[in-house]
């Protein structure tokens, strides 16, 4: 089996929800949708409030080029436009959809035929995907339209479907695997045709073999697609690990995937954009893992985009009483939510519930140099001399020893047996250094 | 009879040596202005760079050549200490403005209610960084300690149980480096001229009124009810919060009756008019 050179760790999988299947929630009464979902510029409102909006209407249009624009998940009315916290605490500008409690959810709008889908040219297949305001729902939330856009001179020859789900906890995909394969394929056959890529590899570790099944049926028709079965290391999912297992390619240091001829897109991603192409639906609600060891019913959650955190807790069985803390996100690179009353985002993976007595970080100790951390980060980066630089603030030293090539996995934090806060303060150098840029 | 001849050896080795060393320090001999030796003895030697130099002996050999004492001044040594220097170097005193750093926080943690709790590195820029702080108020003072670090004359110390950092005005020099170092930008220095006590407002939210009321107990929410009591308008009020003008204050301490906010505060006790009436 196949996987990426350097570094990585084995991180219990706790995958507890594995066997679940895909369930939706109940609508809250009040919808709170952020108008900042992905990387890049907010979206801009195109609705005033007292509006009626119907489920999968616009109601706000894309900000810039690197953006996405908002749709609406449910009818409703317009409240207001008004800043909600997010998942960090940050006030940011959210559109309040107060839900019309009779007819949430109609929503059937007219599907394409395969002879029309047939008949799509690239150029339109990437235009309905960024209408549909796609973007790359493995966690990092990049506008998928500007991913598919292939830049003049470069030439796509694999197209990668990121099934890895390296993350402990999260089954979100592998849920999504099991119950939409075909779907999931059809959804990578109209990436492959937007971009003009070759060959299609669907990259899954060994540890879901049902998903594994399901795919390699799923893809059986198509003799230029194939699953690539993976071995079980972390960080399998980031974009140039994987494309190393799959292709045996290596990234250069700061340039993108493309540069080796590779496209790499999440499942989810490929499935929303079946939905898109197909069924006319733009992206409005993801599936989100919530899991916990405490909780009462954790499982795969399909979420309405903006459906505050506390509801999908509630859902689940409500926050046992020793949760330390909820991570949104995976648990390893997620991130402590620090308010619950914040909304589901496109690029929320997953909500993990984490029980005080595991929550808490260990008393950091004194770095021995045991160069455990060197070993253990995929991009062959020196964590431990990062974290000294930044405790120093030598920003342009942290710059010449890679600092920005870091893909923030918390490799090196995990395997610390001092418990060093490595990735804070590497977290803590990049910022400093975006800001200096700028 | 070892011992004797190992003495021997080590003694005519030493002798050598010292004599090559005598020579090489006159060979190699740099002359340094005596002066700049006495003048760094005065000097704090912590390197603060609050003069403006890259350290005390960068200091000291800048006042040795000095035409005049402008400008020259390290915030560590008092008025004695700077006439000293002159003196040393021959040159008139020139009189400064003696700084210090204040805090423009004073939320303690019943004033503002924790929202979440951080339990990351001790350290205000990552959490800064990284999160919004334990509170609402997105402006104010993180509590990890930073400008603790930064001081170099331990001037600084957190209060136990607000969580919010103390200046000691006797040690304060206003070397600025807790200035620099806070990431929320809260350390500001002000001239002060003991007795007389320097007035500022502890706040620096900028939220409209409302929102800053919620958000922490003793936050400015801009009302200009400073401005409007103050006899030499020396308050500013710019988005939605006050910031007095220290070289217009005279520290009568009417503000600080009149703030309904409790945001403005004073380094020492003042008996103000307002609370006389």
């Amino acid at each position: 089996m196949r996987t990426f050179r350097k570094g990585g760790i084995h991180p219990p999988e706790n995958k507890l929800t594995a066997g679940k299947p895909i369930v939706g929630i109940p609508t809250p009464p009040e919808l709170r949708i952020m108008l900042s979902q992905c990387i890049g510029v907010p979206a801009k409102p195109v609705v005033k409030p007292g509006d009626h909006v119907q489920r999968g209407q616009l109601i706000a249009e894309a900000g810039g080029f690197v953006s996405a624009p908002v749709h609406s998940p449910a009818n409703g009315t317009i409240k207001k436009i008004e800043p909600t916290r997010t998942h960090q605490g940050i006030w940011q500008d959210s559109i309040v959809i107060a839900i019309d409690p009779e007819e949430s959810e109609s929503f059937a709008p007219q599907a394409r035929t395969p002879e029309e889908v047939e008949a799509l040219s690239p150029d339109e297949i990437i235009a309905i995907v960024g209408d549909a305001g796609i973007v790359g729902l493995g966690g990092a939330a990049f506008p998928t339209r500007v991913k598919l856009s292939v830049p003049k001179g470069k030439k796509a020859t694999t197209l990668i479907i990121n099934g890895a789900e390296c993350e402990p906890c999260l089954t979100c995909d592998d849920a999504l695997m099991r119950a939409e394969a075909e779907k999931i394929v059809k959804g990578a056959l109209l990436i492959m045709k937007a971009t003009e890529a070759e060959e299609t590899v669907i990259g899954i570790e060994s540890n879901k073999p049902e998903a594994i099944e399901a795919m390699t049926q799923a893809a059986a028709p198509y003799p230029y697609l194939r699953v690539e079965v993976l071995k079980k290391k972390y960080p399998q999912g980031g974009e140039k690990q994987l494309i190393y297992a799959v292709t045996g390619k290596t990234v250069p240091a700061g340039a993108l995937p493309i540069e080796t001829g590779c496209i790499v897109d999440n499942v989810a991603t490929a499935y929303a954009i079946y939905e898109a192409v197909y069924n006319r639906i733009p992206l409005m609600e993801r599936i989100v893992t919530v899991t916990g060891p405490e909780l009462s019913n954790p499982g795969n959650f399909l979420v309405k985009n903006g459906t505050p955190l506390s509801a999908i807790l509630d859902f689940a069985g409500g926050l046992p009483e020793d949760a330390g803390k909820v991570v949104a996100g995976g648990p390893m690179m997620g991130r402590a939510v620090s308010a619950l009353d914040s909304s589901a985002t496109k690029g929320l993976s997953g909500l993990v519930v984490i029980p005080v007595s595991a929550s808490k970080r260990m008393q950091e100790g004194p770095c021995i140099r045991c160069g455990r951390c060197v070993s253990a980060c995929p991009m062959g980066l020196e964590p431990y001399l990062l974290m000294l630089q930044a405790e120093h603030k030598v920003w342009d030293g942290m710059s010449e020893h890679n600092v920005m090539n870091c893909l923030e996995c918390g490799s090196c934090s995990y395997i610390c047996p001092a418990s060093r806060p490595l990735l804070d303060f590497i977290k803590l150098g990049k910022q400093e250094l975006r800001k200096a840029k700028i | 009879m070892t011992i004797t001849v190992s003495i021997i050896v080590l003694g005519i080795i030493g002798i050598i040596a010292a004599v090559l060393l005598f020579a090489a320090a006159k060979k190699f001999y740099v002359y340094e202005d005596p002066r700049i030796g006495e003048i760094e003895e005065l000097l704090p030697g912590a390197n603060c760079g609050g003069c403006g130099f890259s350290g005390c002996h960068a200091f000291a050999v800048e006042c040795a050549n000095a035409s005049s004492m402008d400008g020259l001044n390290c915030t560590g040594v008092n008025s004695e200490g700077m006439k000293k220097i002159a003196d040393i170097v021959g040159l008139a005193p020139v009189a400064s403005q003696r700084h210090v750093a204040v805090v423009r926080c004073s939320a303690s943690c019943e004033n503002r209610d924790p929202r979440n709790h951080y339990d990351g590195v001790r350290s205000c820029a990552i959490e800064n960084a990284l999160y919004q702080g334990e509170s609402d108020c997105i402006y104010g003072c993180l509590g990890c300690g930073d400008c603790v670090k930064a001081c170099p004359f331990e001037a600084i110390t957190i209060i136990p149980g607000e969580a919010l950092p103390k200046v000691d005005f006797n040690k304060c020099t206003g070397c600025g480096k807790c200035v620099e170092t806070c990431p929320r930008h809260l350390c500001e220095l002000v001239p002060y001229n003991p007795p007389t006590p320097v007035v500022w407002v502890a706040c620096a939210n900028r939220d409209r009124g409302p929102i800053a009321m919620k958000e922490c107990g003793v936050a400015c929410i801009g009302c200009t009810k400073c401005r409007k009591v103050c006899p030499n308008e020396a308050p500013e009020i710019t988005s939605f919060l006050a910031r007095i003008d220290q070289t217009k204050c005279t520290a009568c301490g009417d503000c600080i009756a009149a703030c309904p906010r409790h945001s403005i505060v004073s380094s020492s006790p003042i008996k103000t008019h307002l609370q006389q009436q």
